[in-house]
């Protein structure tokens, strides 16, 4: 474990270096591409700006009113036949829209039933294979100014739904 | 869709607000949200810069072709309508790259340049058809996405640091069943996009046919 975790606060400072040597060796004017890229990377953070504004709003309106808390408090019963544990469910629900506010309910997971228990168990893998639906296409859509969708929110659905069922069934194989 | 959605949010927020008496951490709650989104932009303007700064070096000094040509295989499995040269195809190895090695941090700037890249693509290609469909994502703008929500990450490093915070007894006992898991979401992506992708295809061949 320990490796791991010095290995990820490596992985950065060692990439930077490797571009900038690799810049340096090929004769790139690198800090000029730098500033040129940089500016990119301002203009594309300006352009999503308003939605991530708009997209923020509205996801704190849903959480403030409670209405995210009622829709899991309804939906646990039903998923509590299925054998998916019924805490679970509000968390599973706000990781579609807010990774920050999922990672709050998640400590407060670890805190009650704690991480090594069955329900911590699949809240740890089920959080590591999921991504949040609504904040990365409303991001990533406004890039390419796209406004219909398509198949993009059932694909994403769907394979929240087979990682979150494959969380279910690994952590038990694990108790 | 997102309009609905986004539309669909609000509404329901504000009427269930209204109704369980939870009007004042609405209203709060909406003013809170959007200075917060401000200060996140600025965070990730400062995160951004950096990252597509290094990226035009990278890419000038060839080293993006270099990793391209590396998991072209998959890419263009995966992707088999994007030209291998294209611009589009350098942004997505990134963000597919800095994504398994759970660079949060690099993976969204390389995104939102490669879904810019693709809507350059499909412009390109709609040029000339007098149907207009602007606005409307690609088979590859689609895949690309379903691919990112479904997590690539192989190690997930803050899900160790959050369980040993708080008192795991093996902290990385997890990392091998996320990394299944992680196999099966993103299987299902794939899976699901191939289907859809063949399934608009011939949909778009019958409808040429029955014109012609």
């Amino acid at each position: 474990m320990k490796f791991i975790i010095l290995t990820s606060s490596f992985i950065i400072p060692l990439m930077i270096f490797f571009i900038v040597v690799h810049g340096m060796l090929n004769k790139t004017k690198i800090y000029d591409a730098f500033a040129d890229g940089a500016k990119d990377g301002i203009k594309t953070v300006a352009g999503i700006a308003p939605t991530l504004i708009g997209l923020m709003v509205a996801v704190e309106i849903l959480r403030a009113s409670g209405f995210l808390d009622f829709l899991g408090g309804k939906l646990s019963i039903v998923m509590g036949w299925i054998g998916f544990p019924s805490q679970l469910v509000p968390l599973t629900l706000v990781k579609m829209f807010s990774s920050s506010a999922a990672t709050g309910l998640l400590l407060d997971v670890f805190k009650q039933y704690g991480t090594d228990s069955y329900t911590g168990l699949i809240a740890s893998i089920m959080m590591s294979c999921t991504e949040t639906i609504f904040y990365t296409m409303s991001v990533y859509f406004m890039a390419a100014r796209v406004s219909k969708t398509r198949w993009t929110l059932a694909g994403a659905l769907f394979s929240t739904l087979a990682g979150t069922a494959a969380s279910v069934i690994l952590a038990g194989m694990m108790r | 869709m997102l309009n609905y959605l986004w539309g669909l949010m609000i509404v329901i927020g504000i009427i269930y607000g209204a109704l369980t008496g939870n009007m004042q951490a609405v209203g709060d709650g909406a003013l809170a949200s959007a200075k917060e989104a401000v200060s996140l932009c600025i965070t990730m303007a400062g995160v951004m810069a950096l990252w597509t700064g290094m990226m035009e070096i990278a890419s000038r000094s060839g080293l993006i072709a270099q990793c391209t040509r590396m998991i072209s295989p998959v890419m263009r499995w995966l992707f088999p309508n994007v030209p291998a040269d294209h611009e589009a195809m350098g942004h997505m190895t990134a963000n597919v790259i800095a994504n398994v090695l759970g660079l949060g941090w690099a993976a969204t700037p390389a995104g939102l340049k490669a879904m810019e890249s693709l809507k350059k693509l499909e412009d390109e290609r709609q040029r000339g058809n007098n149907e207009s469909r602007r606005g409307i994502a690609s088979n590859e703008m689609c895949t690309f996405l379903v691919l990112n929500i479904s997590s690539l990450q192989l190690i997930p490093v803050n899900m160790i640091a959050y369980r040993s915070q708080y008192g795991s007894v093996a902290p990385t006992a997890i990392v091998g069943p996320a990394i299944a898991a992680t196999a099966v979401s993103t299987l299902a992506a794939v899976l699901f996009c191939k289907v859809m992708e063949r399934m608009f295809d011939m949909d778009r061949a019958k409808k040429s046919g029955l014109k012609n």
